[in-house]
């Protein structure tokens, strides 16, 4: 057990070194970046809106529910959804989200592209296929999550908002005036950085195990649902680290 | 010339290979043949570096291949084609993207130049106006016409085709394997083919490799097979009742 581990790791680190290496053509690789911006993150535009309105209007109603004290004033209700969803909610669980929908992606596309023998044609023209293959994918990723991670504090926020007056739970000025106080922009950042790292991690785990399928059509699906279990769980404890770093 | 040398391979404790010594001539279509398993897959593989070889030695005429790095080989990997068993054209691209990714990759022509080579390529296997097809959308012997097309898009000097009949039915196998020859004699390349399948032996097999049990086994050629008295070889050689008839003859 513990062997196995240690080799994953050995061999995922071996692999992102790889990653890295100098690409063949530069203009190739920006086409498929751009490709990649589209698969990975304009895809996933409307499950990131559709979860974020949602949970913020439920995160608004439970706030407002436990502070249902007159000594706690209103606008505390808009304060608290709104810390919650930028320091954990849109970095943390959007970045869960797309771990299952963008990692298991990836690691399916990889993993077909090598039981088929596609990243042996590849290699076969001596084209680093890891390079190609991933590279791409981690520089969308990275650059796309974070706007998709925004959008979604945003829209979180709204959906707060439009709960909160619906239900007559939170008067708009409040939780307008709520929104706005204290706000201190390095928790925006603490946000992005972790949805940065988080990227990283979903596309180099998924595109590991993509990478190393072997067998047919039966080992992709596990592969995917590889890719996407242990990028849940390095999310999961590089959002404990990462608290600890930048918080505490 | 590609000749490889006491070459080993093994799998954990499976030896697969076990010092293969054969040259594959240029000009000529070197047939590979040995049943399921033996092993045809895996030799080729490591004539190409995508195994990497226990023991022994790759030369590409006079260079030697299995000693080097991966950059060191991008030289003559541009100088190869290779047609895999499924054909492994890349699913995300069209017929057209799929001919020209080389050259995207590895030369400065502009796309004019790069769909001129595609319909070139595309007519060397008798197949036109599939340029924005995908993939998917094609047959399975338009498929291996393509990957063949995109062998030898970069003008290859080394060809090396891994079952390029496997799953068609006799005739357009029959049209495959020709197309391969014709296009081994018109360019002289070094064409290496793995095939089970005896039509191909009878009718291509310029020169013949026999595998058996990871060892070389038997060589020779078209004529020369069904004259052999090795028992081992004929086992595999007069399987079905065609070829018994052909020995009879
Ligand atoms: N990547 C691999 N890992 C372990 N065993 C393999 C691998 N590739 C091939 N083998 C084994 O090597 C043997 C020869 O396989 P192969 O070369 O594919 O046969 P064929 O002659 O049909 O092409 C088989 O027993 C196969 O199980
Ligand atoms: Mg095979």
């Amino acid at each position: 057990m513990i062997s196995g581990f240690l080799f994953h790791i050995g061999r995922y680190i071996l692999l992102i070194r790889q990653v890295f290496k100098r690409p063949e053509k530069q203009s190739i690789y920006f086409r498929q970046i751009l490709i990649e911006i589209e698969n990975l993150g304009l895809d996933s535009l409307a499950i990131v809106a559709f979860v974020s309105v949602f949970m913020g209007a439920v995160l608004c109603i439970q706030m407002a529910f436990n502070m249902d004290t007159p000594l706690i004033p209103l606008y505390t209700i808009g304060f608290a959804t709104r810390q919650s969803v930028v320091l954990e909610f849109s970095p943390t669980i959007i970045s869960l989200i797309l771990a299952g929908k963008v990692g298991s992606r990836i690691s399916s596309e990889i993993g077909t592209m090598r039981v088929t023998e596609q990243i042996d044609a590849l290699e076969i023209m001596g084209i680093n296929p890891t390079t190609y293959l991933i590279f791409p994918k981690i520089v969308a990723s990275m650059f796309i999550n974070p706007i998709l991670i925004m959008l979604s504090m945003i829209l979180a926020v709204a959906g707060g908002w439009l709960a909160g007056s619906l239900t007559g739970l939170v008067p708009s000025s409040e939780y307008v005036y709520g929104i706005k106080a204290f706000f201190e922009v390095y928790d925006i950042y603490y946000a992005l950085i972790k949805s940065v790292v988080f990227a990283f991690l979903i596309v180099s785990i998924s595109g590991y195990h993509g990478f190393y399928t072997k067998g047919g059509a039966l080992e992709v699906g596990a592969a995917s649902t590889k890719g996407v279990v242990h990028s849940t769980m390095a999310i999961i404890v590089f959002n404990l680290i990462l608290t600890k770093l930048l918080l505490a | 010339m590609i000749e490889a040398s006491n070459v080993s391979k093994s799998f954990g404790d499976h030896l697969v290979l076990d010092g293969i010594s054969v040259k594959f001539e240029t000009g000529k279509c070197n047939l590979i043949i040995g049943q399921s398993g033996s092993g045809k897959t895996v030799l080729m593989k490591c004539l190409v570096g995508l195994y990497e070889i226990d023991n022994g030695r790759v030369m590409y005429d006079d260079r030697i291949f299995s000693r080097m790095s991966f950059d060191e080989m991008k030289v003559i990997r541009q100088e190869l084609g290779m047609l895999f068993q499924g054909g492994a054209l890349f699913d995300s691209m069209t017929v057209e993207e799929n001919i020209v990714f080389p050259l995207s990759m590895f030369t400065n022509q502009s796309p004019e130049e790069k769909r001129e080579r595609a319909n070139f390529c595309l007519s060397k296997v008798n197949l036109e106006n599939v340029n924005k097809l995908r993939p998917a959308e094609i047959s399975g012997g338009m498929k291996k016409r393509v990957a063949i097309a995109r062998a030898i898009a970069m003008n290859p000097k080394y060809l090396f085709c891994d079952e390029p009949n496997s799953g068609l039915d006799p005739h357009t196998a029959n049209v495959i394997d020709n197309l391969i020859s014709e296009l081994t004699k018109e360019y002289n390349m070094t064409t290496v083919i793995n095939t089970h399948d005896m039509n191909s032996v009878i009718e291509i097999g310029d020169k013949i490799s026999y595998i058996y049990k990871g060892k070389l086994w038997w060589e020779g050629n078209k004529d020369t097979i069904l004259e052999s008295d090795n028992p081992e070889l004929n086992e595999f050689v007069f399987a079905t009742e065609l070829t018994r008839k052909l020995k009879q003859k």
